[in-house]
C-alpha cells in the first residue's frame, strides 16, 4: 500500500462541524502564542504475506473471478477464504468460484462522508451474497438511487479497467442492479 | 460462582467528557483507580494485583500503554495483566479480575477500563483502506446499521422506538453528573430531526466519542466484609460471570440475535440462579451504542420474546419508574470511552446493588445485570451482582 506520508487524510466529514473534537489549549511560554494543536503525520510500510488460500483469492480478482473455498463437513463456501472453515475449524481445500451475481443481504445508507476512496454521499453501503457463497462480502452500491436498493436486490460488481486489475478487493469498484426478481429477505437469514 | 467469593468493593468514575484537556492519560488512571480506593476504604498498598483493559491500540496509535503506565496504576512489582476483546474489553477485564480473586491467587484486585477517544480518531480506526481486505468505508454505525434494518424488518417495530430509547437514555444521563452528554434540551422532536448519519441511525442515536476511565477493587469475602465495614457500604456481590465469542463470519450466524450473546446470558443466569430474568433482575446496564440495540439486546439476554423486545421499550418498561431500567446511568448512548464502556456498566450494576447510584439509584434494587458486547457483536461478557451474598 502507497501511503503518500505528507497527504493530510481526511477521515470522517460531518456537516456543522459534528463530533468535530474539541482543541486543547497547551500553554506555550511567556509571551507566546499557546499550542493548539500538533498534527503528526506517521505512515507504516507492511510487507503483507496472505497465506495459501487469501492468494489464491487475490489472484482470481486480478482474473475478474471470486473465489471461496468449500467447509469440508457442512459444504458452505466462505469467501474470502480464509483457509479453514470458522464453523468446523478444518482446512478448506476445494476452490470454487462463485457469483459474479450476487444478492443484498443487509444495507444502509450512509450520509457520512468518508475520505478514502469513498463515494459521494448518500450512498449505500451494503452486504452482498455471491451465488453459491454462504456468506456475504461488503461493498458498496451505484448506478441506483438509494431510495430504490432493497434487501433480497439481486446485483453484479463493476470492476476497474483490465489495465487497472491487481491483486486487490479494490477491483470491486461497486456493485449495479441487474433486472432479476428479488430473492425473499427470509431465505437470505443466516447469509450476511 | 462455584470457588471463593468476590464482591465489588470500590467503584471510581472520572467526569466522562469529549477531551479532558486538564489531565494525562497517567491521570486521568490515577483519578478513576483513587476513587475506587476512597470508596473502597483502601490504598494502593492493599492492591495485590492490576488488571486493564481498553480498545484496540490502533485507535489511539500507541503500543501497550499499559507498559509505560505501570506506575500510574500502581503495578510496579505486582502482576499485571492486560485484556483484549475489543468493545467488550471493559466487561471482560472486570471478569478477569474477578477470577483472580475467585482462584483464591489474591485478595485484593484493581481494575481499570479507559479509553482517550479524544487523541484518535475511532471512525478512522475502523474504516482504514486495505487494498487485501473487504472495506467497509462507514465506520461502526455502518457496520451496525443493517443490522437494525434487519431487526426492524423481521419484528415489524415502529420506526421510533430508536427515539424513545436515545430520548430515555440522554434524560438519564441528566441525573449522572459523570455522563458525557448532558443535555436538557433534548426531545422526542429534536432526536427525530437530527442528522440521519447511517439510516437508520440518526445522530442523537449515536454514541459519543469520550476521554474516560473506570476504575473497581474487586475483593475476596474476608477483604470484602473488613472494607464494608470501613466503608459502612455493602458488598457487590458477584453471582456470575459468563463470556462468550463466535465467529464474525460464518453461515448460519444470526447477526441480529446472535447466539454467543443467548448463551452468555443463558450460562450467567445459571450461576446466579436466575430462571425468569424479567422477574428476578431489578436493573440493567446493557451495552446500547445505537439505540436499537436496546430492544435488540432485551431479546438477546432474554428479558423479552424474539421479536418483542422494542415493545418493552414502547411501554415504558425500561424507563426508570418502569419494571425492568435498563441503563439508569445515560448507558453508551451518553458515554463512550470506548475501552472503558463495558466495565461502566460493570460498575454501574455494583452502584445500583449497592445503593450508591445518587439521583439514577432504583430504588431497593438487590440484583442487576452488567452487560457488555465487542467486535463484529462477537464478543459477550456478564455478570450479575446483588447486595446479597450467595
Amino acid at each position: 500500500m502507497s501511503v503518500d506520508p505528507t497527504e493530510d487524510r481526511s477521515v470522517s466529514v460531518l456537516p456543522d462541524g459534528l463530533w468535530t473534537q474539541p482543541v486543547a489549549d497547551v500553554p506555550g511560554g511567556d509571551g507566546e502564542d499557546p499550542v493548539r494543536r500538533l498534527t503528526v503525520p506517521a505512515a507504516m510500510r507492511y510487507d503483507y504475506t496472505p497465506g495459501l488460500a487469501q492468494s489464491r483469492f487475490l489472484r482470481g480478482l486480478a482474473e475478474k473471478k471470486i473465489l471461496g473455498e468449500r467447509c469440508p463437513v457442512t459444504g458452505d463456501v466462505y469467501v474470502p477464504p480464509r483457509g479453514v472453515s470458522p464453523v468446523s475449524g478444518l482446512r478448506t481445500t476445494e476452490q470454487v468460484e462463485v457469483g459474479p451475481s450476487a444478492t443484498i443481504t443487509a444495507f444502509c445508507v450512509v450520509h457520512i462522508g468518508f475520505g478514502v476512496n469513498a463515494p459521494p454521499t448518500p450512498f449505500v453501503s451494503a452486504l452482498f451474497l455471491p451465488d453459491g457463497a454462504a456468506v456475504s462480502l461488503y461493498g458498496t452500491m451505484g448506478e441506483v438511487s438509494h431510495e430504490d436498493v432493497r434487501i433480497g436486490m439481486r446485483v453484479e460488481p463493476v470492476w476497474v479497467d483490465d489495465d487497472q486489475l491487481t491483486t486487490s478487493m479494490e477491483n470491486i469498484r461497486y456493485w449495479r442492479p441487474i433486472d432479476e426478481p428479488d430473492v425473499p429477505a427470509d431465505e437470505l437469514k443466516g447469509h450476511m | 460462582m462455584s470457588a471463593n467469593r468476590v464482591a465489588v468493593v470500590g467503584v471510581g468514575q472520572t467526569k466522562y467528557t469529549a477531551i479532558r484537556g486538564d489531565v494525562s492519560l497517567p491521570g486521568l488512571l490515577r483519578e478513576a483507580a483513587y476513587r475506587a480506593l476512597d470508596d473502597a476504604h483502601l490504598t494502593m498498598d492493599d492492591i495485590d494485583a492490576i488488571v486493564v483493559g481498553k480498545a484496540p491500540d490502533f485507535f489511539e496509535g500507541m503500543m501497550m500503554p499499559e507498559s509505560y503506565l505501570a506506575e500510574a496504576l500502581g503495578a510496579v512489582g505486582k502482576p499485571l495483566f492486560r485484556v483484549h476483546t475489543a468493545g467488550s474489553v471493559g466487561g471482560s477485564t472486570a471478569i478477569v479480575a474477578a477470577t483472580h480473586v475467585e482462584s483464591g491467587v489474591h485478595e485484593r484486585v484493581l481494575t481499570i477500563g479507559w479509553q482517550q477517544q479524544s487523541v484518535s480518531e475511532a471512525m478512522w480506526a475502523l474504516s482504514f483502506p486495505i487494498p487485501f481486505q473487504q472495506q467497509l468505508v462507514a465506520g461502526a454505525g455502518g457496520y451496525f446499521a443493517p443490522f437494525i434494518r434487519e431487526y426492524m424488518r423481521r419484528s415489524n417495530a415502529p420506526e421510533d422506538i430508536g427515539i424513545l430509547v436515545a430520548l430515555k437514555d440522554r434524560l438519564n444521563a441528566l441525573k449522572n453528573p459523570y455522563a458525557h452528554l448532558h443535555e436538557p434540551d433534548i426531545t422526542y422532536d429534536s432526536i427525530k430531526e437530527s442528522f440521519m448519519l447511517w439510516e437508520p441511525i440518526r445522530y442523537s442515536e449515536t454514541c459519543p466519542s469520550s476521554d474516560g476511565a473506570i476504575a473497581m477493587v474487586l475483593a475476596s469475602e474476608s477483604a470484602a466484609e473488613a472494607s464494608s465495614a470501613e466503608s459502612g457500604v455493602p458488598p457487590a456481590w458477584i453471582l456470575g460471570t459468563s463470556m462468550r465469542s463466535e465467529p464474525a463470519t460464518a453461515s448460519g450466524r444470526d447477526q441480529i440475535n446472535p447466539d454467543a450473546g443467548k448463551e452468555c446470558a443463558a450460562d450467567v443466569y445459571r450461576q446466579a440462579g436466575i430462571t425468569n430474568p424479567r422477574e428476578q433482575v431489578d436493573v440493567v446496564e446493557m451495552y446500547v451504542p445505537f439505540s436499537w440495540y436496546e430492544p435488540m439486546w432485551l431479546e438477546n439476554l432474554g428479558f423479552s420474546p424474539e421479536g418483542e423486545g422494542w415493545r418493552m421499550t414502547e411501554s415504558g418498561a425500561t424507563q426508570m419508574g418502569g419494571d425492568l431500567p435498563v441503563n439508569c446511568s445515560g448507558g453508551v448512548l451518553s458515554t463512550n470511552p470506548i475501552g472503558a464502556s463495558g466495565m461502566i456498566r460493570f460498575g454501574e450494576a455494583a452502584l445500583q446493588v449497592r445503593g450508591q447510584a445518587g439521583d439514577h439509584q432504583v430504588d431497593g434494587a438487590k440484583v442487576a445485570v452488567g452487560h457488555a458486547y465487542g467486535g463484529a457483536a462477537q464478543f459477550y461478557a456478564m455478570w450479575v451482582v446483588s447486595s446479597e451474598k450467595p
